[in-house]
Order: C-alpha cells, then structure tokens, then sequence
C-alpha cells in the first residue's frame, strides 16, 4: 500500500515508523520545512519531500497517482481540506484522512468529500468527560453513530448489584449485558448468572439509558 | 449590484481593503474580517462598515461574521488554502449565493473551477496582461 502522509511533529514521526515497522507500505511524507524533513529521512525509511502538500505540483512529485490513501496532519484545518481535495480530484486517491484542529469542521470536510476526519480535540474531551462522569466505566463506543453505546462497567465493591442475579437485578429496557469477563473466563450471560466483584461487565446501552441503567450496576457517588 | 447587499470580505490586505473601501460607499452592508487588528488601518475614512478581529478559519469566527445572511462573500486572505475553504464552507454550508476566492497558484485555480467554486487568479490575469501587451494582434487568454 502507498500511504502519503502530510505534515510534522511526532505524530508523523511515529506513524511512519508505524508503517515502516508493519512492512507492506510505502510511506512518503511530505513536510514544509527542511530540518524537519531532513530529521524524519534520517530517522526513518520513509520518502521525504520538503514542501507544501496542497500545492498539487508537491502532490504530484510526492507519487499522488500511486498513493492509496493520504492523511494530512497539519495544524492548519485549510491545508488539510485542500490537500485531501487535491488529491482526490487531481490524483485520484481513493482515500482521504484529515486532521481537523477546529472540532466544527469535522462534518464539513466530509461533506466537502474528504473520506475519514477527526479531530483530537473531540476524542480526548470525551474520554476527559467519560472519567469525569463514571470512574469505573472503561469506554464508551458509540455505534449506529451514537444510538446505542457500548460500554464496559467493572464491578466494585460497593456495587449494590453483588450477589445479585440479572433477572433480580432489574436492568431498564435500554440496557442489555452482552458478556460478563471473569478473571481470565468470558460468560455469556442468562437470566439466573450472578454477579461477583471485579466482573466486567460489557453492555450495549440505548441512547438516553445511560444514566439510569447503570445505577444498578455502580457504587453510589460519593 | 443596484440594490444593497450584505458582503463579508475575508482579509483585509490591499486587496480586501481596496474592495470595502470601494463597496462601502455604494451603500452596500461590508464586514471586514482579519486576524490582525493592525490590518484594518488600510480601510479609508469613507469606510462605514464592521470589522472583526478573528481567524477565518474557525467556524466561530465566520459565524461571528453572520455569513448565513450575506449576499456575497469574498475570501481574499495572502493564503490560497485558507481562501478555498472559507469559499466552500460559505458555498455549501452557508449558502452564500456569490462566493469568490482568490488563489495564487493557478494550477489550484484549474482544479477548484471545475469543484464550481468561483476563482480569481492574480497570477493568470497579469500574465493575461503580460501576454496581451507583448502580443497585442491575436487577444491572448489562458486556457
């Protein structure tokens, strides 16, 4: 695979390593300033191009016509659209990645045809959010673009659900437990399974459930 | 352009600066956007319009600006990239009925006129110029 990466810093720095270390790709990273570039072609084996990953002349040289994805990395929202724009229109790449600084824009650029965005900001205000609101929930993924999450609940010693079985239990409507990790075993569930400290337990919550369902499940706030 | 429009010019180098100080006294509502106050000392005396301190590239800055109202708006910042995606965001999410950018390189230009996002190349018109000077029988334009 060819990938393109376009931009700095660590981040780029370490996906090419990424890349490299997986073998099957050919990475070539393009970069606006010389040292930089000149740092990342000693320090890995990717191809590295000094200039601007919009200019299309800079695509052009950087393999665009190859290249299966691009992913633009910079910390300037216009150059990533433009870049992933250049791309897929001049060169053809069937997929475009794009950094978006300002959280705003995420669903723009991909209105404006970018394939995949995201943006660091979001991601990590909502894992900050998430530890914030339950300690003991490990993540949250949202599927069906945020209908029902998935969720993993470890059970503490104060939760008022120990010893319990699922049918007492009294879980609301929204709230289904998928699988129940038991040191090392994985239980798949029914109706007469007891819960024991330290199961984790993963669930499937519909949207709105969250904060009901799992009032049986934690420790009362302190 | 008879009746009064509401246009919002991004940048205001000599170029977003000579267009509010020409729109501003044909009546037309102007608001000037650039990310450093000290631009704003090229706008005349005869300008009567708004000004506001903020990068064009966030959204809130642009919602600031209440683009979602205006007629037109013009994106004329020194940065071709920034230009393009002010443009499209007014075009397709704002629907701003005349969106203009200006763009330097016109390789950019070629690509982002068949994307149907309206381009002004600096660059393709003074060689327009360049050329009709040096061969003035046959009217030269760029392809």
């Amino acid at each position: 695979m060819n990938i393109i990466l376009v931009g700095g810093g660590k981040l780029v720095y370490f996906l090419t390593k990424e890349f490299t270390r997986q073998g099957a790709t050919a990475t070539t990273v393009i970069n606006l300033y010389p040292d930089q570039a000149q740092a990342l072609a000693r320090e890995t084996s990717a191809r590295v191009i000094v200039g601007d990953g919009s200019d299309p002349l800079v695509l052009q040289a950087a393999g665009a016509y190859q290249a299966d994805v691009l992913v633009a990395l910079t910390d300037k929202d216009d150059v990533n659209l433009v870049t992933c724009q250049i791309a897929q229109h001049q060169y053809s790449v069937p997929r475009t990645i794009a950094l978006v600084n300002d959280p705003g824009f995420r669903q723009v650029f991909e209105q404006l045809g970018v394939t995949v965005t995201f943006s660091a900001t979001q991601i990590l205000a909502h894992l900050i959010e998430e530890r914030i609101g339950f300690e003991a929930i490990q993540s949250l993924i949202p599927i069906a673009g945020g209908k029902v999450q998935m969720t993993e609940v470890i059970l503490s010693a104060h939760s008022p659900a120990l010893g319990k079985s699922l049918q007492t239990l009294g879980l609301p409507e929204g709230v289904l437990v998928g699988c129940i990790i038991r040191q090392e075993s994985v239980i798949v569930p029914r109706g007469n399974t007891t819960l024991h400290q330290g199961d984790r337990l993963v669930l499937l919550i519909q949207a709105g459930q969250e904060a009901t369902g799992l009032d049986q499940l934690l420790a009362p706030e302190t | 352009m008879a009746r009064t429009q509401y246009i919002v010019i991004i940048g205001c180098g000599r170029l977003g600066a000579t267009l509010a100080n020409r729109l501003s006294p044909l009546g037309h509502s102007v608001v000037v956007v650039d990310r450093s106050e000290a631009a704003f000392r090229g706008l005349s005396s005869g300008f009567g319009g708004f000004q506001i301190i903020g990068d064009a590239g966030e959204l809130s800055v642009l919602k600031q600006a209440s683009i979602h109202k205006a007629d037109a708006l013009l994106a004329v910042t020194g940065e071709d990239t920034l230009n393009l995606m002010v443009a499209q965001v007014a075009q397709s999410v704002f629907q701003v009925e005349q969106v203009l950018a200006r763009v330097f390189d016109p390789s950019r230009e070629t690509i982002y006129r068949t994307l149907d996002i309206a381009t002004i190349s600096p660059t393709t018109l003074a060689a327009d110029q360049f050329m009709a000077q040096l061969h003035p029988q046959p009217s030269h334009s760029a392809p």
